[in-house]
């Protein structure tokens, strides 16, 4: 019986979470699309966003490339297909690694701060301050961060790619000794728009569950510094994971096509 | 002494739970128009929770809202805006905008109704700055740089910047020291005097409540026990009063020193 009651109350726990979840994500959702919008603090979140979170990004990027040209001529050398190397990176960096990379770091670096702040916000009052002075805390905190999250993220992971891409680039000629040109010609030659478009959507969810997560732990924090660490800690966590089961599903529905 | 026509704020019969825990157990209480009205109580017996619900923060079990003479619950949210608009609120941690320098904490809330432009509202946060006796110098600091006594005060420039019908002080004197906290009395007074406005406050501290209030009403277990005029006070012959402005563990009061 004991064991029963407890499977039932994580259950119902796990449902009243999900509903919290859908309702504020409903709700974001629409005050990303009605007026008014506030240009200034959508600015500050999208140059905090893709400006700030370029070294981190690119730094991610270059080192994937290298390492991928790296272990995949380790692999391709055992069959003579070392031809194929220049391929296999760009494919890799533009579909896979270049956005969900860059969606982790993300999830670290943006995540965590939007739960830190807005977590405070809610635990010193200030969200209540908003009320009271007319203004929705779902619209002046929320719904920036949302915009400036799935607008921005494609624009970073366009240059995570050219990066990462670089970082093969500078393994495979000046390493494993391809010919410079060659190596050029082979990755534009398989490189096709989908390929880099079905990243960048990837991109631009990963960017939406990153602040959607942030916002969403932050706004519901409560019991002072134990619970703000907590929200951060729930924010990068659960923006990981479901990086990683959209990132599957996502490339279920492009595969398909 | 309050004008049953049209009291500034109704609470009627309100109850509120959290959980199996009830906070507000049937509270009546009017403010009439340019009141003062003090809520004193002890910590825990819900007096935030009071104010939260009057301010559309929480939302009340059962019982009514009005203010101005409308019904306040169930508002839609523009309504509930319209009606915010004329309310100021003093938070206990004073709550500043840690990312806006404090001309824009204290002007926030001309700006997001956009009652005035950046360079006007600049202007207007400075005379309200001016108001609660802080320097000019101040507007582009951030709020995180000032001492807890001049938050309080950019706080209560903010409460006032849009020139409200009605103030809420949530413990306006907690955590200063007894001077800074008759400043802000002081403060409180005069403001109040100037801008002509109905007052609610909620606090524990005596001294303040006689300062500020005109009447004062008090909460226990989720009901006022006793309300009358501030003067009232010290000999009101109400055992839960003398037991709390005496500071008594002997009385009526059952605290949570013995649970």
């Amino acid at each position: 019986m004991n064991f029963l009651q407890t499977v039932g109350r994580v259950f119902l726990g796990f449902l009243a979470a999900a509903g919290r979840l859908s309702i504020f994500t409903i709700s974001a959702v629409g005050h990303c699309l009605r007026p008014p919008f506030y240009f200034r603090i959508i600015g500050k979140q999208m140059i905090e966003i893709g400006y700030y979170s370029l070294p981190v990004v690119g730094l991610t990027a270059v080192f994937a490339g290298m390492v991928l040209a790296l272990q995949s001529y380790t692999g391709f050398a055992r069959f003579s297909a070392e031809g194929a190397i220049a391929n296999v990176v760009v494919l890799s960096i533009t579909r896979e690694l270049g956005p969900v990379l860059a969606g982790l770091m993300v999830a670290g670096r943006i995540g965590a701060a939007m739960a830190a702040e807005i977590g405070t916000m809610r635990v010193t009052e200030q969200i209540d301050a908003l009320t009271t002075l007319s203004t929705n805390p779902m619209k002046y905190l929320v719904a920036p961060r949302l915009i400036a999250g799935f607008t921005m993220m494609p624009l970073l992971v366009l240059v995570a790619d050219i990066i990462g891409v670089f970082g093969g680039y500078l393994v495979a000629v000046h390493k494993l000794g391809f010919n410079p040109s060659n190596y050029i010609q082979n990755t534009m030659n398989f490189l096709e728009f989908s390929d880099v478009f079905s990243g960048l959507v990837k991109a631009s969810v990963f960017g939406f569950i990153v602040t959607l997560m942030g916002c969403y732990h932050g706004y519901h924090s409560k019991g002072g510094a134990q619970g703000v660490g907590m929200a951060t800690t729930n924010a990068v966590v659960s923006a990981s994971i479901l990086i990683l089961c959209s990132d599957y599903v996502l490339t279920e529905i492009f595969f398909s096509k | 002494m309050v004008d049953n026509q049209h009291p500034m704020i109704r609470v009627k019969n309100l109850c509120k739970s959290f959980g199996a825990k009830t906070v507000l157990n049937g509270v009546d209480l009017e403010v009439a128009e340019g009141e003062s009205v003090v809520i004193i109580g002890g910590s825990g017996t819900g007096k935030s929770v009071l104010i939260k619900c009057i301010q559309g923060l929480l939302t009340p079990d059962s019982g009514t809202i009005e203010i101005n003479g409308e019904n306040v619950i169930g508002m839609k949210t523009a309504d509930r805006e319209r009606v915010n608009s004329q309310i100021g609120m003093l938070f206990q941690a004073a709550a500043l905008f840690d990312s806006l320098p404090v001309w824009e904490n204290v002007a926030f809330g001309l700006l997001s109704e956009k009652r005035a432009t950046r360079s006007e509202a600049r202007d207007i946060a400075i005379q309200k700055l001016a108001l609660v006796g802080l320097d000019a110098k101040l507007a582009d600091v951030s709020p995180a740089d000032l001492s807890g006594g001049m938050q309080k005060r950019v706080g209560l420039a903010r409460a006032i910047a849009s020139d409200p019908e009605i103030l809420f002080f949530d413990e306006p004197t907690t955590g200063l020291d007894p001077i800074m906290a008759d400043v802000i009395n002081n403060l409180i007074v005069a403001v109040n005097q100037k801008v002509g406005a109905t007052a609610l406050t909620i606090t524990h501290d005596m001294q303040s409540a006689k300062k500020i209030g005109d009447r004062v009403a008090m909460l226990y277990q989720g009901k006022i026990v006793w309300a009358g005029p501030a003067e009232d006070v010290d000999n009101s012959g109400n055992p839960y009063i003398d037991q709390f402005i005496h500071g008594r563990i002997e009385g009526p009061i059952q605290t949570a020193v013995r649970a």
